[in-house]
């Protein structure tokens, strides 16, 4: 398996691989969770059908949206800042595909191997905001300034729990390498009990959940879609876009949200692995090769039940306020999360 | 400058990303809208996080991204569109000084180009550049939090007042 997706190929054809492999890890998801939760399981909590019209159960609804986006005229406002304007749904795009270039999907599936992975997780997300300020701005629009600056303050309040809730998985697995909290979760043990490996889910519950709050608010899910509050700001800075850049904004935001997903499995659920005890592997070296097929699928059904609590608390809350929500961030979420790491700390010392 | 030993795809990327970050620099001094010329920076620090990618060095590209692109421009950009961020070219933007910043910035450039010289010489800091290697984290935390620890709490006090301060004046009661 090694020799066949490693040696054998020239640079550019790896290369070529990574790309699609990217594409694939990016819009499977997203389209997963557009069609089985935003179509589908939102109709159902509403108590309606849903798209049935397009293939069985409407299961082909995904290709009438595409199709309906591409169609439509790509409108830019007389007096917007037509380059910038056209430039940020791509940044916010491409900050979804470097966000998923350091997630370990098997032992030896990855696009690339960092050793700091998780702090470069955490920078790359932040340049997300960047393209949604120049959404924003270069609308030429009041509302869309507005969401755009409520979208950034928000970002950043929320970036920082995210951060703090993350640090205490660091150490207790004494890595940032992803691959390497995948392995120390898998191989690990709870009291010299390891039948479950050490799934961070249990051991770092508080940052677990602070995580996934944290997550909920850089997505920009209600409750926290103050940016794009649909019946106040007329959807924020996603105002003036139209056709296929608007799609670019929506897939960004669906694959973001798996993509955290993606690396709230790794970082708490324990990853594409299952506990090394049960089948006796001692370190990442011991572990078959069948885990580069298999450990995909187990990462996109973490994924998938992640995403599903995202999507249901997204159709169960009403919307905070601006002034509730940043009090949240910083008079609760980041405390909390300070106790967390120091209690973490003095755990870690102390066995 | 372009050594026949040194890997070629590197020399290349170095070429298109400096040449970026020119260009880049340039239009950051004379585009006349205060948001484009933000946007121009974002090129240049975004530039120098991926020279630094190019010598092995992750973890300060990765710090470049997360302080200057992800917190700093985008304070910068939150900063000028709260206030003052008009669509189009505006007129006054140059201040009257300009002419100043030439001798500065041709001192500064003197004065880091004789420290890198006398710093380091013709010394190869590797001498295979095709065996680089990214340091661990774990290394550079040991160099940083070991030797200058007490350093280090001094700057995390110095920012504490800081921020104790920034609340001070903001406070309106």
């Amino acid at each position: 398996m090694n020799a066949l997706l490693a040696a054998d190929l020239p640079y550019w054809a790896q290369t070529l691989l990574r790309i699609l492999g990217g594409l694939v890890a990016v819009l499977l998801p997203a389209g997963t969770i557009v069609y089985l939760f935003l179509f589908k399981m939102m109709s159902f909590m509403q108590s309606r059908l849903g798209p049935m019209e397009a293939g069985p159960y409407g299961s082909m609804q995904l290709f009438a949206e595409v199709g309906k986006w591409l169609q439509k005229e790509d409108i830019t406002p007389a007096r917007a800042d037509r380059i910038v304007f056209k430039i940020a749904p791509l940044v916010v795009l491409a900050s979804t595909f470097l966000l998923v270039a350091v997630v370990p999907f098997g032992p030896d599936a990855w696009f690339t191997n960092f050793e700091a992975g998780v702090f470069y997780l955490l920078a790359v997300s932040s340049v997300s905001v960047l393209g949604i300020l120049m959404a924003g701005w270069s609308s030429a629009n009041k509302y869309s300034l507005l969401g755009g600056l409520r979208a950034a303050g928000q970002l950043i309040a929320y970036e920082l729990p995210m951060v703090l809730a993350v640090i205490g998985v660091i150490i207790q697995a004494g890595t940032m390498n992803l691959q390497g909290i995948v392995v120390a979760q898998n191989g690990g043990e709870i009291f010299g009990w390891n039948g479950l490996g050490n799934p961070y889910i249990l051991t770092q519950f508080t940052g677990f959940i602070i995580f996934m709050i944290a997550v909920q608010a850089e997505l920009t899910q209600t409750p926290f879609d103050m940016p794009i509050a649909e019946s106040e700001l007329v959807s924020g800075y996603m105002t003036e876009y139209s056709g296929f850049r608007f799609l670019t904004f929506f897939i960004a935001e669906f694959a973001t949200a798996g993509v955290f997903s993606l690396i709230a499995s790794v970082l708490f659920l324990g990853g594409w692995g299952v506990p090394f005890a049960w089948f006796d592997w001692n370190s990442i070296d011991d572990v078959s090769d069948w885990m580069n097929i298999v450990g995909p699928l187990i990462m996109f059904t973490k994924m998938m039940a992640l995403a599903f609590i995202i999507m249901w608390v997204r159709f169960s809350f009403p919307r905070f306020r601006e002034d509730q929500l940043q009090r949240f961030a910083w008079k609760v979420l980041i405390p909390v999360s300070l106790v967390n790491i120091m209690i973490t700390a003095i755990l870690k010392v102390a066995f | 400058m372009v050594a026949a030993d040194l890997l070629v795809a590197q020399n290349v990327a170095f070429g298109i990303i400096s040449l970026m970050m020119i260009v880049g620099a340039l239009r950051v001094v004379t585009v006349n809208n205060v948001v484009h010329a933000a946007l121009w920076l974002v090129v240049v620090l975004s530039g120098a996080a991926a020279q630094y990618l190019l010598l092995s060095a992750e973890f300060v590209a990765i710090t470049q991204i997360l302080v200057y692109v992800g917190a700093v421009m985008v304070l910068f950009l939150f900063g000028t569109m709260l206030t003052r961020a008009r669509i189009g070219a505006e007129s006054d933007l140059n201040n009257k000084n300009w002419a100043l910043g030439i001798p500065v910035a041709l001192l500064m450039l003197g004065v880091m180009s004789y420290v890198i010289i006398d710093g380091f010489g013709d010394e190869r800091l590797i001498e295979n550049p095709g065996d680089m290697e990214p340091i661990p984290v774990q290394v550079i935390s040991d160099d940083i939090f070991g030797p200058y620890l007490l350093p280090f709490w001094a700057l995390s006090f110095v920012l504490l007042v800081a921020v104790i301060g920034a609340i001070v004046l903001a406070r309106k009661d």
